[in-house]
């Protein structure tokens, strides 16, 4: 099916997400939509699929102009999509998602779950899954959660396939799989619109790739450009994909973690006997795929989980069983992983945010008062040395863009005294130019000779930056490896195996 | 494993994240239950008392009468007291050997069975028990709080919080007592009753859905001001002409065949009035719905995860709508009970707080209807002990006694529940960009 959009326009407010955006899929072809993040391409997808109305434009399936008021209508009329986030109801099995909204039912309005299962399994054998249709989602790992919203899609019959950066989630292999898997839908003559900002997964499968950036087509580009060019072309200047950064001058070892286990909730380990050092001045990147114990792991370094078992220990001090203020105390400074969550206070202002983490006592407070003038003053420097781009220091965070949000966090963080330094994803969701800063920002904390640990799920990020990668699995360590080690290797990691001559 | 899969990378992507498991040693049961044995000990022990109990199990107009049976009392509470203990160590023994650390579902369902003989026994002791009338008071005590229960069940289950069982219970039956005495039809007046349910719930959708007003606020709101509506027009209307506006059409029991005649349970379930079976056929039809037929499933993905609900299209909002009015005419019979069964007349405040009880058997039933309807009976027999003992004259203050039910519902709902799971969207508006 021939897909066209022609002239969307979609605004919120003043802002414009959308910008007469003009786009065609060929029908059996796979349509990379290379953006950066925040560039407009959810929300396109979004109204493609009925869930936003555009204000302006028109979309074309087969030349027949749609209307769609809502998913039903696009469902209908033949597309489908892999959303980033899955649209799974987690307490549901498999076959109960992929009936829901279009459930057959037998004698006495009984759900019909037998011909569901069935579907799941006739989807499942056409492309190889191995998926039980009576699994619960929640139990399920995400790379099959992901390939269950697949299965969801084709039994709708669609023709038009949006995945929604489906690989933020994946582990390399399965990345890999997920490539093979859409060029099998192009073989079976489904169009596919890709959406992504990673320059390597565009390369390796696109027929075209269309460009946003700040909510415009700027341009198309085939998928012979080079990674330097496409990245000129999404970000709009000329960019450096390497970080500067000069070699390591390790000093004694400073934090050790000893038989490390967290328990969760609901009283599984979450992360099981993890044991690491790391040195003053070294980056130690804890690589993995998402969800395998990585935030867990540094929540307790903070003393945030509540059953913890084993031992961390700072230049010889204890620190587990300490509570969190004892923990900044000793000198830990934490990037969290959700920084509108964890970080920052939205409805606060930047100065306000600043000192979020220090209102024990001097400088920012005394007996009790607000130092107002010392914190105007600390977060005017601020707003310059960390190139926060707001109106001024009053301004209210949650009005601020993610990279500017994350330079407050960064900020907050790297002002106070520090003796260890944990950053987790300190750049998911970011734009390049503030990958940038955050990547400097952190090679800098290292060379001031703190050590310094990074979590990260992006293959190119833990290259980048790590002197030594630990890459979690599971909630165990796998293996803790040079930072030259190749990608493969790593992806193969990530999945669990140890690969030979590598030492565990 | 399947042999098909070649790749060691795609065969680690497909099974499934298995975390190893911690025992986690729950020690709350085994202390309540040495609680219980400590006191039930120490009054075999320390306040004996002389004499026989009996417990009569089949009225007069029985077909089939069973024999009472007499217990003596004294002996019997000691060795009442000591399975007690017995059962109290063997917690210990399962919570400290155990594979899972817990104390087993039947051993506390035992234990609380023999708590209540030998509390019963001990209480009655040169008295008579009538156990079918224990019952049947259960039954009717229960009625009211099991239709509330299905309907906060329902209603929550599909995201909205029915904080407002009160007053749909209330309003129901308001309504069922001026239509069924105006009408003199008793169905006219039930079917008044499930009209002025859907009423309510009709506001408690509109600001909760529509305008995204907080459930519970909403709720609340709504109880304090069907409670006012109703006293106001009860003083100054219904009082003035009881005759033609408050005096309505009772329904009439009707014996169901042969199931009437089993011993001990028959009369008290199937010699009751229509209202009662419609009960037993909505119980039934709300776990069926709820989850063998297509509008439960919605009902359960809009309440679990309303945007994955919107993305295959569904109307999250039009399908929270209907539930919650369908809550409301649930809840709406429960209130006719009052008034078209057991009390024959409206009352001021009738409903005395029963749609805050069927709210606690709500969460004691973990949002199913089943177990919610059992929830609904356990809170019914608690009230319906309380009553029964104070006929008798029972050696415990009455004040205590009046506290009866209200503790078993802190109890049920705080402690034994524990970490239960309700619907992920529920009381959360769903908002679209």
């Amino acid at each position: 099916m021939k897909l066209e959009l022609r002239g969307v326009t979609k605004k919120f407010g003043s802002l414009v997400a959308n910008d007469r955006i003009t786009l065609t899929v060929e029908s059996g072809e796979i349509h990379c939509l290379l953006g950066e993040n925040g560039a407009g391409k959810s929300t396109l997808m979004n109204v493609l699929y009925g869930l936003y109305q555009a204000d302006e434009g028109e979309i074309l399936l087969d030349g027949v102009v749609q209307h769609f008021s809502g998913p039903r209508d696009a469902i209908n009329a033949g597309i489908g999509m892999v959303h980033q986030h899955f649209m799974l109801i987690p307490v549901f099995t498999v076959a109960e998602n992929v009936m829901l909204g279009h459930e057959q039912t037998t004698f006495g309005g009984r759900l019909d779950l037998d011909a569901s299962r069935a579907k799941v399994r006739e989807i499942s054998a056409r492309f190889g899954f191995e998926i039980d249709p009576d699994a619960v989602i929640e139990d399920l790992p995400v790379g099959v959660q992901q390939r269950v919203e697949i299965i969801k899609a084709l039994s709708r019959d669609a023709k038009v396939l949006v995945f929604d950066e489906p690989t933020a989630v994946l582990t390399p292999q399965e990345t890999d799989e997920l490539m093979a898997i859409m060029r099998q839908l192009k073989a079976n003559g489904t169009s596919i619109v890709f959406i992504t900002h990673k320059l390597r997964e565009v390369r390796e499968v696109a027929d075209r790739i269309t460009v946003i950036r700040l909510g415009a087509v700027v341009g198309e580009a085939s998928p012979s450009a080079s990674n330097t060019e496409l990245a000129s072309m999404m970000v709009g200047r000329a960019i450096d994909l390497t970080i500067a950064k000069g070699p390591e001058l390790p000093g004694d070892v400073s934090l050790i973690v000893t038989s490390l286990s967290v328990i969760d909730s609901r009283a599984q380990y979450v992360v099981k006997n993890v044991s690491f050092e790391v040195r003053a001045g070294e980056i130690l990147v804890i690589a993995g795929v998402q969800g395998n114990g990585q935030t867990e792991l540094t929540e307790a370094i903070l003393g945030l989980q509540s059953r913890v078992e084993g031992s961390i220990t700072l230049n010889g001090e204890e620190l587990v069983g300490r509570p969190v203020g004892g923990m900044l105390d000793a000198g830990v400074g934490f990037i969290p992983e959700d920084r509108t969550e964890d970080g920052l206070v939205a409805e606060f202002t930047i100065a306000e945010n600043l000192m979020l983490d220090r209102s024990m006592g001097a400088p920012f407070v005394r007996w009790g008062t607000l130092q107002l003038g010392t914190l105007d003053e600390f977060a005017e420097a601020t707003l310059i040395e960390f190139d926060i781009r707001a109106q001024g220091i009053t301004t209210r965070v949650g009005t601020l863009s993610g990279g500017n949000q994350q330079k407050v966090v960064l900020a907050r963080e790297l002002s106070r005294d520090l003796r260890l330094f944990v950053a987790a994803q300190p750049t998911r969701g970011l734009d390049v130019g503030s990958i940038e800063f955050v990547h400097t920002r952190i090679v800098q904390a290292r060379d001031s000779g703190i050590p310094v640990v990074v979590v990260s799920t992006e293959l190119d990020e833990v290259v980048a930056l790590a002197d030594r990668i630990a890459v979690m699995y599971r909630g165990g360590i796998v293996g803790i490896v040079p930072a030259n080690t190749p990608r493969d290797v790593l992806g193969l990691m990530m999945a669990g195996e140890i690969p030979e001559g590598v030492a565990a | 494993m399947s042999s098909t899969l070649s790749s060691p990378a795609l065969a680690g992507a497909t099974t499934s994240p298995v975390h190893e498991k911690v025992i986690v040693r729950d020690w709350k049961f085994p202390v309540a239950l040495d609680f219980f044995a400590l006191v039930a000990l120490i009054i075999a022990f320390a306040i004996p008392r002389a004499g026989v109990s009996a417990f009569r199990l089949s009225t007069d107009s029985d077909v089939l009468k069973l024999a009472p049976v007499m217990m003596p009392t004294t002996s019997t509470v000691i060795v009442v007291a000591i399975l007690l203990t017995v059962l109290a160590v063997l917690s210990h023994w399962f919570v400290l050997r155990g594979k899972v650390g817990r104390t087993p579902l039947w051993l506390t369902a035992v234990f609380a069975i023999l708590v209540l003989f030998a509390f019963l026994t001990w209480a009655a002791s040169g008295h008579t028990i009538q156990v079918p009338g224990l019952l049947i008071g259960t039954l009717t005590l229960s009625v009211p709080l099991i239709f509330g229960a299905l309907g906060g069940v329902i209603s929550e289950r599909v995201g909205v919080v029915n904080v407002a069982i009160e007053g749909q219970l209330l309003f129901g039956a308001f309504s069922a007592a001026i239509v069924g005495t105006v009408t003199h039809s008793p169905f006219a007046g039930l079917i008044a009753a499930v009209i002025a349910g859907v009423l309510v719930s009709f506001v408690l959708a509109a600001f909760s859905i529509k305008y995204i007003v907080d459930q519970v606020i909403v709720g609340v709101v709504l109880n304090v001001l069907v409670t006012g509506l109703t006293s106001f027009f009860y003083a100054k209307v219904l009082t003035v002409d009881a005759a033609t506006l408050n005096s309505p059409e009772r329904f009439a029991a009707i014996d169901i065949p042969v199931l009437s005649q089993i011993p001990l349970i028959g009369p008290v379930l199937f010699r009751q009035t229509i209202i009662v079976y419609v009960m037993y056929i909505a119980i039934f039809a709300v776990w069926f719905g709820l989850f063998k037929t297509r509008w439960g499933l919605r009902v359960r993905a809009v309440g679990e995860h309303p945007t994955a609900a919107d993305t295959v299209g569904i109307n999250v909002k039009r399908t929270r709508f209907w539930t919650v009015s369908l809550a409301g005419a649930i809840a709406g019979i429960g209130g006719a009970y009052y008034t078209l069964d057991v009390v024959g007349s409206f009352n001021k405040e009738m409903t005395n707080g029963a749609g805050f009880i069927a709210l606690a058997a709500v969460i004691f039933g973990r949002w199913d209807p089943i177990r919610a309807t059992l929830a609904g009976l356990l809170f019914g027999f608690a009230t319906n002990l309380q009553n029964a003992l104070s006929i008798i004259g029972s050696p415990v203050p009455s004040e205590f006694m009046l506290m009866l039910p209200y503790v078993v519902t802190i109890f049920a709902v705080a402690g034994l529940v524990g970490r239960v799971r309700a619907p992920a969207a529920s009381g959360k508006p769903y908002i679209k960009s």
